[in-house]
């Protein structure tokens, strides 16, 4: 390994006296090379974000600071430089990537004239000259059409675009070091996948250092040279990637390892299909259209089309698709929280298209919904008895009754039966999400509808939840719908897969036949996509 | 993090503010004790300066400041406190339909709350005073009927946010009733900020029911602060105090529910006064 950009040498960054812990970084130590591409990964609250900020002398100050360590880069300490000296450093040596293009650009300057002021703050180029340089540049990170695109503004970009848009400013100034926060959280599958092959692309060709801040051990496997695993702000392991993807040695980077769900699809366990727990035939749902008081007519979005799709008795269907396929909107025609425009939505045999909410009190209780983010399913206000409780009381059951029903299912879902008398926010993510797969158990559900249940949850809690999940609705005998863009959540899961994009199914079948011959073209793009798609566990 | 009570208490100006606040309720809690004399009683002569026997001395007619000082303080703070519930009521109930039903319903109750915003409030409070001649009940109403927008103003706008949450979404699918989901999911969730307002509104309110009263359309028959000031300004240059008095009283009460409503803010939010 040659000489090292940076070092870092056992850095320690204090959190406010009110944290849960004393230290956001306790006594890292870790260096990259010019050439290198060194990941970070950690669950939420492990101290990889905090670290990164020290780096760039972005703490937020006097609340979170550094009390110890060094950092050395090109011959000096950063944590002992002046204002000045680290500003320079931030604009030209050292750049950052953001995960949220959109936060991190200006929306009311055009991307051409943002990256153009970074050669205007620190180049004495003249204006032909730094336009000849911002086409280079995104030309260089594969922006369609880079004549054009300094015109537009952010908004007028897609997601992968404007992420572009800042890789093409981080390089902007050939920095030696570019730190690079979740650059692909946000983002689709797919474009998630081009935006990786770029990154190593860029990296080779100029031969940055990055370092690369993710949580996700596929992204890992696709673009690390080495690995660094930390853990309550500490460092738990460090090695080559092949390594310690292949052969973890400490016993929280095995869990965690463990804990990605395998690309191996499930089988279907019998081969007959019997009657769907939930049938849709020829489901459209159009959004707008109605002009406003002033405006001229309203734009239509056409988010589901003549969507056909069974949920068989005590089935489990994935309805895969990226963000805006029109999946969130089907499962919400599905529990009767918008309304279809046109087909029928068949629970049980009877069709529910088109009723009031009168009409489908009847029906509540056949589909049940749990709910994607954790923190905003469950009211902060109430009880975790009196939220469980909530739907049978409403159907009758006598309130004692309820609250010992709370208790058993808690105690199903894997919490302790006396947590019915406490409120939310004692409880972690993991633990929430398992309080509303037990409210929307409660109600004695024939289908399960899960939107996106595990994916603001940490990998680890993930896993349990999924397998939770799984194990719940094969001893309860339940039928699933389960809506995820995360193609491996679908192969632990669910027996069939549906692919869905511009509100159509494109594809639709048993997941290991899916994953061993797609058919349609944008099933294998996603496939295709998946991080870390040749790494097996 | 914590807890609100330490955020809360912690703070020297809520500390500094409750005091003020909880010296002038008990006073004016006590007002027939502190002051056998009523306020409007002839007894001594006019125009004595503060000494031993009348503490805060006497007004243009001879009646004691001090009597006028508690007394007051009892009219001004229920006239306020009451004003301020009735319009903390009416603009929630306002502000929760409109944000939660939307549609028309959203479109009817706003144009009637902006109706109300477009008319000058000290104005309007002053015409509703004059219309239901002078009294008590008059100012509480002129009060509430001006200061209710704000209220159902942000309450519109947090309910517009809480109801976009998932736990409301799950509440639909057990089967709650819109009434239920609104009165127990929703608003409950929206309380710190009307809180907040609410507290401040006593403030504005004090302000409101003064300028009124100093108007000569306060409560004839109740003595306030307002009305004791603006008995007062036309000897302001020979007796000071019968200004001076019950001006710093409306001051420093007014300033003392500004810092607590203020702390009662940082503490309901800590992240925007801690970052």
């Amino acid at each position: 390994m040659s000489a090292p950009i940076l070092r870092i040498e056992d850095l320690r960054v204090a959190l406010p006296a009110w944290s849960d812990r004393p230290l956001a970084v306790d006594g890292v130590s870790l260096a990259i090379a010019r050439n290198e591409i060194l990941c970070v990964v950690g669950e939420s609250g492990s101290g990889k974000s905090v670290m990164a900020k020290a780096v760039l002398g972005l703490l937020p100050a006097p609340h979170v600071r550094v009390v110890g360590g060094a950092i050395h880069f090109e011959g000096r300490d950063l944590l002992r430089a002046e204002e000045e000296e680290m500003r320079e450093v931030r604009g030209g040596r050292i750049s950052m990537i953001f995960q949220e293009p959109m936060v991190a650009l200006n929306p009311l300057m055009k991307v051409g004239a943002q990256t153009d002021e970074i050669f205007r703050v620190h180049t004495d180029l003249d204006a032909p000259a730094r336009r000849q340089r911002v086409v280079e540049l995104f030309s260089d990170v594969h922006l369609p059409d880079p004549e054009r695109i300094p015109d537009s503004y952010p908004h007028e970009l897609s997601g992968g675009q404007r992420q572009r848009v800042m890789i093409a400013m981080a390089l902007a100034l050939e920095p030696a070091l570019i730190i690079a926060d979740e650059p692909t959280t946000a983002l689709d599958v797919t474009t998630q996948a081009q935006i990786l092959t770029l990154l190593k692309e860029l990296q080779g060709r100029h031969g940055t250092a990055v370092l690369f801040i993710t949580h996700d051990f596929g992204v890992v496997a696709e673009v690390a040279d080495r690995v660094v695993v930390m853990r309550n702000g500490r460092l738990v392991e460090t090695g080559a990637t092949g390594e310690v993807l292949r052969a973890p040695q400490a016993d929280y980077t095995k869990a965690l390892v463990a804990a990605v769900p395998s690309l191996h699809p499930r089988h279907a366990s019998a081969p007959d299909q019997p009657a769907p727990a939930l049938a849709l035939r020829g489901l459209n749902k159009v959004y707008g259209g109605r002009a406003g008081l002033f405006g001229g007519p309203g734009r239509r979005v056409h988010a589901v089309r003549d969507v056909d799709l069974e949920v068989p008795r005590g089935r489990s269907v994935a309805l895969v698709g990226e963000s805006g396929s029109g999946k969130s909107t089907l499962a919400r025609c599905v529990v009767g929280l918008e309304r279809a425009d046109g087909g029928d939505i068949r629970l049980d045999g009877e069709n529910i298209a088109g009723f009031s909410r009168r009409q489908l009190k009847p029906y509540r209780h056949l589909v049940q919904m749990v709910f994607q983010d954790p923190f905003a399913s469950l009211n902060p206000r109430h009880r975790v008895g009196d939220i469980i409780a909530l739907g049978p009381t409403l159907r009758g059951t006598p309130k004692r009754e309820a609250w010992d029903r709370a208790r058993e299912l808690l105690g199903m879902v894997g919490l302790q039966p006396e947590a019915v008398g406490r409120y939310p926010h004692e409880f972690s993510g993991g633990q929430r999400q398992r309080i509303g797969i037990a409210r929307a158990l409660a109600m004695e559900p024939a289908l399960i509808l899960a939107d996106e249940p595990v994916s603001a949850l940490d990998v680890s809690v993930q896993k349990q939840v999924l397998d939770l999940l799984d194990d719940l609705r094969q001893s309860l005998g339940l039928s699933m719908l389960f809506i995820t863009h995360d193609l491996r959540v679908a192969a632990h899961v669910c027996e069939e897969i549906a692919v869905m994009r511009h509100g159509a199914i494109v594809e639709r079948g048993p997941t290991s036949e899916i994953f061993a011959d797609p058919r349609h073209e944008y099933t294998r793009q996603l496939l295709d996509s998946v991080p870390g798609k040749g790494w097996e566990h | 993090m914590n807890t609100f009570r330490q955020r809360f208490f912690g703070n020297p100006r809520v500390i500094g503010g409750l005091a003020w606040l909880g010296l002038v309720i008990m006073v004016a809690i006590a007002a027939p004790l502190l002051s056998p004399h009523h306020p409007f009683e002839i007894v001594a002569q006019p125009f004595l300066i503060p000494s031993v026997e009348h503490p805060f001395g006497t007004d243009s007619l001879g009646r004691s400041i001090w009597a006028g000082l508690v007394h007051g303080a009892r009219t001004t703070l229920v006239i306020a406190i009451l004003a301020t519930l009735a319009s903390v009521a009416f603009g929630t109930l306002v502000g929760a339909l409109a944000g939660y039903f939307g549609g028309w319903v959203d479109d009817g109750l706003m144009r009637l709350t902006e109706f109300f915003q477009t008319i000058p409030s000290f104005i309007f409070a002053i015409v509703l005073v004059a219309i239901l001649t002078p009294s008590a009940t008059s100012l509480i109403v002129a009060i509430a009927v001006v200061s209710w927008p704000p209220i159902a103003r942000v309450v519109r706008g947090e309910v517009l946010s809480v109801k976009a949450r998932e736990y409301v979404q799950a509440a639909v699918l057990v089967g709650q009733e819109d009434m239920a989901i609104l009165f127990r999911q929703v608003l409950p969730n929206t309380l710190s900020p009307l809180i907040v307002t609410g507290s401040l509104l006593v403030a504005t309110a004090i302000l409101v029911e003064s300028a009124l009263s100093f108007l000569g359309l306060g409560a004839p028959n109740l003595m306030s602060w307002g009305f004791m000031v603006g008995a007062g300004r036309s000897f302001l240059r020979d007796a000071w105090w019968l200004v001076t008095i019950p001006g710093v009283a409306i001051l420093l009460t007014v300033l003392s529910i500004n810092l607590v409503g203020e702390g009662l803010n940082d503490a309901l939010n800590p992240r925007l006064s801690d970052l």
